[in-house]
C-alpha cells in the first residue's frame, strides 16, 4: 500500500520534469525539462486561477469560522442535552448524504427557474445562474461547516467551567471573558477545522464545475490530464500540496493538532 | 430536628452587625426536588478565618458558590459588609475565590494568571506590574512569572492560585478545599503557610474543607454542615469539647456514643451521651472509681496501635462500645497488643460527659 501510494505520488512529482514535445504533442518520460514550469509562470490564466482558488478557500475558512463559532458555543454552553441531541444529528446529517446529491440540490436552488428564481420572481428579480464565482464560495460554504463546527464544539466542551467563574470571579464580564478566556483557548480548535475547510475547498473542482463557470486549481489538472499534458498537470498540482505542507505546519505550531 | 442551641454557640445573635464580614439570613438552594442547602443562618465575623466543614453532600461547597455568586440562593439573602448582594453578578462582588482545581488559565504565564484581575479592572500598566511582582513574592513565587502554569508543581499552583485570588484585595476570600489535592505533608506546610498570610492581609477567609483536623488546627470559628444545614457553630475547642448532637461529635473526633441501656446503667438517666476517647483511662477491673468519675465494665476487644498513642476498643457489659485512646508514656507496642481480650474497668470524669441531641441524617 505504502509503495504504491508513495512510488505513484513520486511518480506524478517527477512527471512534471518531463518534455512534452511541442510538435506531435507527446510526453516524453524521462526526458527532463523546465517547460511545464515555464508555461505555468508565463501564462496569467493560470495565475489567475490559483489566485482564485485561494482566495476561495480563504473565503470559505473565514465564512465557516464565523458561522461556526456561534452555532458550537450554543451547543456546548446554553443549549439543554436535548437540544444539543438534536443539533448534534442536524450537524451530522449531512454529512451522511452523498456529496453530488448535495451539490445538485445547490444547483437547482442557484440556476435560473429554481428556488431561488421562485422566492425573487414575485419581487422583479431573477436567479443568480449558474455563471456567478460566489457560487462556489456559497455551496463549499455549506459544504464544509460541519468539518469546521465539530472542532470547535469539542474545544469548548474541553474548556473546565471553574476557568470561566475563575474568570468572572476576577472581574471580568462575559464580554471579556469571552474575548481573554474562551476564544484563546478554543482557537487552536478553530485552526484545526480550518485544516479542513481550507484543504478541501483547495482540492475540489466538482463544486465549482457544476455550480459556476470559474475554474479552479483543480479542474486544470484534471483537464490537463484528460488531455494528455501530464508534465502542466503535475506541475500546477505542486502548487496546492505546497500550500498545505506549509498551512499544516503553521497549525502545528498553533497547536491545532492537540485539538484534534 | 433542629438544635436550639446553634445560635448561642455562635457568640452571636442575628440581626445586622457592623462587624459581619458575610451574612447568610435563610438562605436555601434547590437542584430540581434536592434542597443542597436547606436554610441557613451564619455570620461570619470581619477578619476571621472561618471553616465550613462538612461530609461531601453536606451543602457547604453550595453555600460558598452562593457567597462568591456562582449559585444564586432559591430564597434567602446574603450581605457582604452590610451590602445585600443577593443577585449580583461575581464580577460585582468584593470576593475572590480559590478553586478546589486552582482554576489557572492555561494560556497565560504565571504573571498574566496573577495580574488578571488587575487587567480586566483597567488598573495601569506599571502598577499592574509592581503588585503582581509583590503578591509572587507574598507567595514565594519571585521567580516563576514567565513561566505557564503546566510547568509548577501541585503547591505552585496552589500558590499562584492564591496570588490571583488576593491581588484585587478582596474583603473576603473564599477557598474551596484548595489543599484537598496536595498530598500530607505539602498539606500541611501549606496549612501553615495560609493561615500566616490570612494573618498579613488581614483579610476574611473562608475556608471549605472536609478534613476535620484541617479545620480544627485552622480556623478562628467553624461551622459543622450535615444535609444542607449546619448542626453547630463554635470556636474549634467549643465544637471539639461539646459537640451538641450526635453528627458533630462523630464527625469531629471518633463519635463514641453511649445510648440505651449503656445511658441508662453507666449514666444513670436516658438519653445520647458522649465521652471522648482521650478522656477515658483503663483501670482494674476491680478498683473502684473516685467520686467524681462514672465507670463501665467492658473487654478490649481490639486494640490499634499508632505510635504516640494505642487506641483501644471496648466492648462495655451493658452494650455498645467506647473507644479510649491512651498516650503511651511507658507502655511499649508489644505491652499494648497483650491486653487484647482482658476486662477492664474505664473510668473519666463525670464532667467530660455530654448530652447530645440527635441529629437527622
Amino acid at each position: 500500500m505504502i509503495v504504491a501510494y508513495f512510488g505513484s505520488l513520486a511518480i506524478l512529482l517527477l512527471s512534471a520534469f518531463w518534455e512534452k514535445d511541442a510538435f506531435t504533442g507527446r510526453v516524453e518520460p524521462f526526458v527532463w525539462s523546465l517547460d511545464a514550469f515555464d508555461d505555468l509562470i508565463t501564462n496569467t490564466v493560470y495565475r489567475t486561477i490559483a489566485l482564485r482558488t485561494i482566495a476561495i478557500a480563504v473565503l470559505v475558512t473565514l465564512t465557516d469560522a464565523l458561522l461556526a463559532f456561534p452555532i458550537a458555543y450554543y451547543m456546548a454552553r446554553v443549549a439543554s442535552p436535548r437540544m444539543r441531541g438534536v443539533l448534534t444529528v442536524a450537524i451530522l446529517m449531512p454529512l451522511w448524504a452523498a456529496y453530488l446529491v448535495k451539490v445538485y440540490a445547490w444547483r437547482t436552488i442557484l440556476q435560473g427557474n429554481g428556488f431561488i428564481e421562485w422566492m425573487l420572481e414575485p419581487f422583479g428579480a431573477s436567479a443568480p445562474g449558474l455563471g456567478q464565482i460566489l457560487n462556489s464560495w456559497l455551496v463549499l460554504s455549506y459544504l464544509w461547516l460541519p468539518y469546521m463546527i465539530l472542532p470547535i464544539y469539542a474545544g469548548l466542551e474541553r474548556i473546565p467551567g471553574s476557568l470561566l467563574e475563575a474568570s468572572s470571579d476576577l472581574g471580568a464580564r462575559s464580554g471579556t471573558t469571552f474575548r481573554r478566556v474562551v476564544v484563546p483557548l478554543v482557537f487552536p480548535s478553530l485552526v484545526a477545522g480550518s485544516i479542513f475547510t481550507f484543504s478541501l475547498t483547495l482540492g475540489d473542482y466538482i463544486t465549482p464545475d457544476l455550480v459556476s463557470d470559474a475554474k479552479f486549481i483543480g479542474n486544470v489538472i484534471y483537464d490537463n490530464s484528460s488531455l494528455g499534458n501530464v508534465p502542466l498537470a503535475a506541475a500546477y498540482s505542486l502548487l496546492p500540496i505546497v500550500i498545505m505542507i506549509g498551512y499544516l505546519l503553521v497549525a502545528r505550531r498553533l497547536g491545532a493538532f492537540e485539538s484534534l | 430536628m433542629t438544635v436550639e442551641t446553634r445560635r448561642e454557640i455562635g457568640e452571636e445573635g442575628p440581626g445586622p452587625s457592623a462587624s459581619a464580614a458575610v451574612r447568610l439570613e435563610g438562605v436555601t438552594k434547590r437542584f430540581g426536588d434536592v434542597a443542597a442547602v436547606a436554610g441557613i443562618d451564619l455570620e461570619i465575623h470581619d477578619g476571621e478565618f472561618f471553616s465550613m466543614l462538612g461530609p461531601s453532600g453536606s451543602g457547604k461547597t453550595t453555600t460558598l458558590r452562593m457567597i462568591a455568586g456562582f449559585e444564586e440562593p432559591t430564597s434567602g439573602r446574603i450581605w457582604l459588609l452590610g451590602r445585600d448582594i443577593t443577585g449580583v453578578p461575581p464580577f460585582d462582588r468584593d470576593v475572590n475565590t480559590v478553586f478546589q482545581d486552582y482554576a489557572l488559565f492555561p494560556h497565560m504565564s504565571v504573571a498574566d494568571n496573577v495580574g488578571y484581575g488587575l487587567l480586566v479592572r483597567k488598573v495601569a500598566a506599571v502598577e499592574r506590574r509592581q503588585r503582581v511582582s509583590e503578591a509572587l513574592q507574598m507567595v514565594r513565587l519571585d521567580d516563576y512569572g514567565s513561566r505557564r502554569p503546566a510547568q509548577l508543581s501541585g503547591g505552585q499552583r496552589q500558590r499562584v492560585a492564591l496570588a490571583r485570588a488576593l491581588i484585587n484585595r478582596p474583603r473576603v476570600l473564599l477557598l474551596d478545599e484548595p489543599l484537598g489535592a496536595l498530598d500530607l505533608k505539602l498539606r500541611e506546610e501549606m496549612q501553615i503557610e495560609l493561615k500566616a498570610i490570612q494573618q498579613q492581609v488581614g483579610i476574611t477567609f473562608i475556608y471549605v474543607t472536609h478534613d476535620q483536623e484541617e479545620a480544627l488546627t485552622m480556623s478562628d470559628r467553624l461551622a459543622v454542615f450535615n444535609a444542607g444545614r449546619i448542626e453547630q457553630i463554635g470556636s474549634p475547642a467549643d465544637v471539639y469539647e461539646h459537640p451538641v448532637t450526635t453528627f458533630v461529635a462523630g464527625f469531629v473526633g471518633t463519635s463514641n456514643l453511649l445510648t440505651g441501656d449503656a445511658a441508662t446503667t453507666v449514666i444513670g438517666r436516658e438519653g445520647v451521651f458522649t465521652v471522648r476517647p482521650e478522656k477515658i483511662r483503663l483501670a482494674d477491673p476491680t478498683s473502684t472509681p473516685a467520686d467524681d468519675e462514672a465507670s463501665a465494665l467492658g473487654r478490649i476487644r481490639e486494640v490499634v496501635y499508632v505510635g504516640p498513642d494505642t487506641r483501644y476498643i471496648v466492648a462495655l457489659e451493658t452494650g455498645g462500645e467506647l473507644v479510649v485512646t491512651q498516650q503511651n508514656l511507658e507502655t511499649s507496642s508489644m505491652e499494648a497488643l497483650a491486653t487484647q481480650g482482658r476486662s477492664v474497668r474505664l473510668t473519666w470524669k463525670r464532667r467530660h460527659v455530654l448530652s447530645l441531641a440527635t441529629s437527622e441524617l
